[in-house]
């Protein structure tokens, strides 16, 4: 291991040219353009955020698994060095997140309490429930269209049916919720943020109270009747565990569904073998939920900041420093995957970072999988002649400091 | 002999779903190696499995090999 340290180390962009990260995409299911350099830089490399500050970016894919397993980085929201990507979100870095903003040994207790309600088993006994809540829908659709808006009409409303089924929250508040959650994540202002942080908490204060007298049957329940009684969890961590669970829990399976149906559209010739073997319990489909999952990488700009110094890659990364994963970039390196830039199920897309690595791995994954498996399946099987009702250039998606997606989906059939 | 490290997993189910015949979660959702499969049944996906592992919760160590 070599002592000096360097100035100017080979992989660092120049000073006179900052990248600025994050960037919107061009096209919703590649990488931003403005990326290409980075690439080259691999496997990290400095960028600027928002505010002016240098940060490390992470591309290349062994590096990032080797880091994202690191506990000497932090992801502790409320640490002074952690990085934050848009004007907004500084404005609210002050409130504490559960799970996901949180180091262990606090990290560990939280996740704890929820895993088995996320294990592979649970979510294979959520399917029928799944494919019934996708059938209604389409029903629905079928009825009233074509045309349809695929994202209000199908592919928001999949997930967020069955988190609030697994939770234990009444879907009767969807718009409600789903509103809050948009605003949380996309603003557009910060006091958007702040202010629809405020109404959730308030929403869920109110839910517990109505679940202490009449208990139902969902996560939330098990956890005021069981954690929170037993005072294992306080009321403000079980508040804001059910946030970040209900957000997550529909907001990113949303954007998969929706880029997803678009991503397949516009390659028809993978579409066609696609519905040759979509039946359920082909394992053709599995395979492309999970190339899809690595080619859109919709969470783009993991978070975080090194709580002690860390050499990587020929570099060091200093105490303090914030670090920030391009899943996108990784899960498109050329050392990792043969033909990254290829929409290809036939290779072995297994162990693509989509869903993050190390102990804040996603905990709804399989969750999200299974989702993402039967509303596509289904959407492509009872409607073989989906098509966009727009040019594809002009429909609008998502900006690159949040999760990336459409939209708006305008389909006909 | 396949082991899980109960104290690091964090239940993503990787194992689980990487090789369903070897491993299994309980109903904490821990991950646990299927009674009789110990020694990995020659499936190859073990290999897969450990790979898989966000928190490298899985160890591999040669029959006889003490813990």
């Amino acid at each position: 291991m070599p002592e000096s340290i360097q100035t100017h180390p080979r992989n660092t962009v120049p000073d006179a040219n900052p990248i600025p990260f994050p960037q919107d995409r061009s096209c919703p299911y590649h990488p931003p353009t403005g990326y290409a350099p980075l690439r080259e830089a691999a496997p990290l490399t400095r960028v600027t955020l928002f505010d002016g500050r240098r940060v490390w970016l992470v591309t290349g894919y062994a590096a990032a698994r080797e880091l994202l397993a690191d506990q000497r980085l932090s992801t502790d929201r409320e640490h002074e060095g952690f990085p934050v990507q848009s004007e907004r979100l500084a404005q609210v870095r002050n409130r504490g997140v559960a799970l996901l903003g949180v180091d262990d040994p606090k990290h560990n207790i939280q996740r704890r309490m929820l895993i088995p309600s996320f294990s592979v088993k649970r979510i294979a006994a959520l399917r029928p429930r799944i494919q019934e809540t996708v059938d209604r829908l389409l029903d629905a659709m079928v009825d009233q269209g074509p045309p349809a808006e695929l994202v209000n009409a199908f592919a928001l409303p999949v997930p967020s049916m069955v988190i609030c089924a697994l939770l234990g929250v009444p879907y009767a508040d969807h718009e409600f919720f789903e509103e809050q959650s948009r605003r949380l994540l996309r603003g557009p202002g910060a006091e958007d943020i702040q202010d629809a942080r405020d109404e959730l908490d308030a929403y869920f204060h109110r839910l517990i109270d109505h679940k202490r007298r009449e208990p139902g049957d969902g996560l939330l329940d098990e956890l005021v009747h069981q954690r929170l009684a037993s005072g294992a969890v306080d009321r403000e961590e079980l508040v804001s565990l059910a946030t970040i669970l209900l957000v997550a829990g529909h907001e990113t399976t949303a954007n998969m569904i929706s880029l997803g149906t678009f991503t397949l559209l516009q390659h028809p010739d993978r579409l066609a073998e696609l519905r040759t073997g979509m039946g359920e319990g082909q394992p053709l489909m599995a395979a492309a939920v999970e190339e899809l999952l690595r080619y859109l990488s919709i969470a783009d700009g993991l978070m975080r900041v090194a709580k002690e110094d860390i050499e990587v890659g020929g570099e060091t990364v200093r105490a303090g420093d914030g670090v920030v994963f391009s899943t996108s970039l990784v899960n498109r390196d050329g050392t990792a995957y043969e033909a990254p830039e290829e929409l290809d199920w036939h290779r072995s897309t297994r162990h693509h970072l989509a869903f993050g690595f190390g102990i804040h791995q996603c905990l709804g994954q399989n969750l999200a999988r299974a989702e993402i498996e039967i509303a596509l399946r289904s959407l492509f099987e009872r409607l073989p002649r989906l098509r966009l009702a727009m040019p594809a250039e002009d429909i609008p998606f998502k900006p690159g400091d949040t999760i990336q997606g459409m939209l708006e989906l305008p389909v006909t059939w | 002999m396949i082991h899980v490290d109960r104290d690091r997993c964090v239940g993503a189910g990787m194992c689980a779903l990487t090789a369903p015949a070897v491993f299994t979660q309980d109903d904490d959702g821990f991950s646990e190696v299927i009674p009789g499969r110990e020694d990995g049944g020659g499936d190859p996906m073990v290999k897969e499995a450990l790979r898989a592992c966000p928190v490298q919760a899985i160890t591999l160590a040669a029959a006889g090999d003490q813990p």
